[in-house]
């Protein structure tokens, strides 16, 4: 336990407050433990002696509280403010690999490679947030990419509902089935999308800003509904 | 305590003191006065619009050389630098859209609507969106054409998304560069009324591809005549505006250069939208036979569908 007390030397006047003035010998008292053992300070804050399972079940639990709030978007700030990519990265692969298997003539007519959707996703996500910025939004460009790409999470499920649909049959009810669950997810991703970016957008812009946005989760619909199998 | 107070005031000083040493912090002081130029030129351009067509960029154009010349004050490697083509909002935007589809004649669209305020978000987007447009739309009128035949399976096509990106970017974004280094190396011997600057051209031509977006949604429709006469109507549209925004800059210039000029601002933008019709679309009158309808008199039927 400590207890100290805090003199003051002499009168302090600040401008402006003629009214206030300290008087001398405030007795100020307080009370700090330190704790005093075999705890060092600084095991509290480093990472490095915890076991492995426990550092990848944090990252895990974070991925999977920004999953959850992409699926019901309720305005919060948490995604914002602590940004991370594996999201994104994690979803993005696996959307480029259930779009491979595609039917084909030729290589030259088939559906996005792995490498074209893998680029069409990160480099879309870079424009737009470019966009966003040179507009004047005061986002910052990861929590931006971050947004953007767990919000692909929609468009993810409906490519794995169009898959298993596909398995069972390609007729026009299939087709009817996969045309409803793309477009109910994409307007998900974006609606999900805006709610998280429209607070840090310039005025009158906002339109500006998620116009691209609205295009860029169209173009990822596109490329989940006309995926025909082998 | 007052030591600390002190230290504290002394801290907002030396920051005060930074803001105020720091010149690129306040490129508002070099916007002001070119708003005020810019409001009074835009009053000026208000009685100007009553008189002659003639009128249009007489005394402006030098006007807005300087303007166009001051607005971009920030060095070109900060992020400042490029805001100041995104400074547009959306019913500038909208605006900007509208006179592209609507060319009032005799109205001009980089006096009218640009007024030394070039943007690149229009260009970019619109090119982006076309882009998309033609190959989405490709792809689904030659699936509506193909859809009865029983031999036809739907294949995406996506290698012709990076195809139509590349012809149009480069049309979007070369053609201007080889009409503005014309135009100034014309300027050069002919001293020309009105001037553009590069990014006034790249916005005109940005934003003069706007009608092609509806027109390639409305090409799925697989009818031949249908097709062209939309062709023909963008054409005209597009063209138009093309034409009575560079029209003034070259009619000083002789006779022949001059109409050279406009024939081949033209002849490139039809060029276009003829491949691109040609390239994305198939032709709509594919023949195929019809499965044998046998009559009820016993008599077979072959019959051609067209």
């Amino acid at each position: 336990r400590f207890s100290f007390v805090l003199k003051v030397s002499h009168n302090v006047q600040f401008a402006g407050l003629a009214d206030v003035s300290i008087s001398e010998d405030i007795p100020v008292e307080g009370e700090i433990t330190v704790p005093v053992g075999s705890h060092s300070p600084e095991e509290d804050y480093s990472t490095l002696d915890e076991p492995v399972r426990e550092t990848i079940l944090r990252d895990l639990k974070a991925v999977g509280k920004k999953f959850i709030h992409v699926m019901y978007p309720k305005k919060s700030s948490a995604l914002l403010r602590d940004w991370d990519l594996w999201g994104p990265l994690v979803l993005c692969v696996s959307l480029a690999l259930m779009l491979q298997g595609g039917s084909a003539d030729s290589k030259e007519d088939g559906g996005p490679q792995f490498a074209e959707v893998f680029v069409i996703i990160w480099f879309g996500a870079v424009v737009i947030t470019l966009n966003s910025k040179l507009l004047g939004g005061t986002i910052s460009f990861f929590q931006s990419l971050c947004v953007l790409g767990y919000c692909v999470l929609p468009l993810t499920v409906a490519m794995l509902v169009c898959r298993l649909v596909l398995l069972v049959g390609t007729g026009t009810g299939g087709f009817v089935l996969r045309l409803v669950v793309v477009l109910a997810m994409f307007a998900w991703s974006t609606l999900a999308s805006t709610a998280f970016l429209a607070d840090s957008q310039p005025p009158h812009r906002k339109a500006l800003v998620v116009y691209p946005i609205f295009l860029f989760y169209f173009v990822i619909s596109w490329m989940i509904l006309t995926f025909t199998p082998q | 305590v007052a030591s600390l107070v002190t230290c504290l005031f002394a801290e907002f000083d030396d920051a005060a003191n930074l803001l105020a040493a720091n010149p690129d912090a306040t490129t508002i002081s070099i916007d002001e006065p070119a708003e005020a130029r810019e409001n009074q030129h835009g009053r000026r351009q208000e009685l100007s619009r009553e008189e002659d067509d003639e009128l249009l960029g007489t005394d402006d154009s030098d006007k807005t050389e300087l303007l166009a010349g001051q607005k971009k004050s920030a060095p070109f490697w900060t992020f400042e630098y490029y805001q100041t083509f995104f400074d547009v909002d959306t019913y500038q935007v909208l605006d900007r859209i509208k006179g592209s589809v609507f060319p009032v004649p005799g109205r001009n669209f980089v006096r009218l609507y640009i007024r030394s305020n070039p943007d690149l978000y229009g260009p970019f987007w619109i090119c982006t969106t076309l882009v998309f447009a033609i190959a989405i739309s490709g792809n689904l009128s030659n699936f509506f054409i193909h859809l009865g035949r029983p031999a036809y399976r739907y294949v995406p096509k996506f290698r012709k998304v990076s195809i139509a990106a590349a012809t149009i970017y480069a049309y979007a974004w070369l053609v201007p560069l080889a009409l503005w280094g014309f135009l100034v190396w014309r300027n050069g011997k002919v001293m020309n009324i009105v001037s553009y600057s590069f990014l006034e051209i790249v916005c005109v031509y940005g934003y003069s591809l706007f009608i092609y977006i509806p027109t390639a949604i409305l090409w799925i429709i697989p009818h031949k005549v249908v097709r062209w006469v939309l062709m023909i109507f963008s054409l005209c549209l597009s063209g138009s505006v093309l034409v009575m925004t560079f029209w003034p800059a070259v009619r000083d210039d002789s006779r022949r250069i001059a109409l050279a000029t406009m024939g081949a601002v033209i002849l490139l933008h039809a060029l276009l939208s003829v491949g691109c019709l040609a390239y994305f679309f198939d032709a709509p009158e594919v023949d195929f036979p019809v499965p044998i309808i046998p009559a009820h008199n016993g008599t077979s039927l072959v019959t051609k569908v067209k």
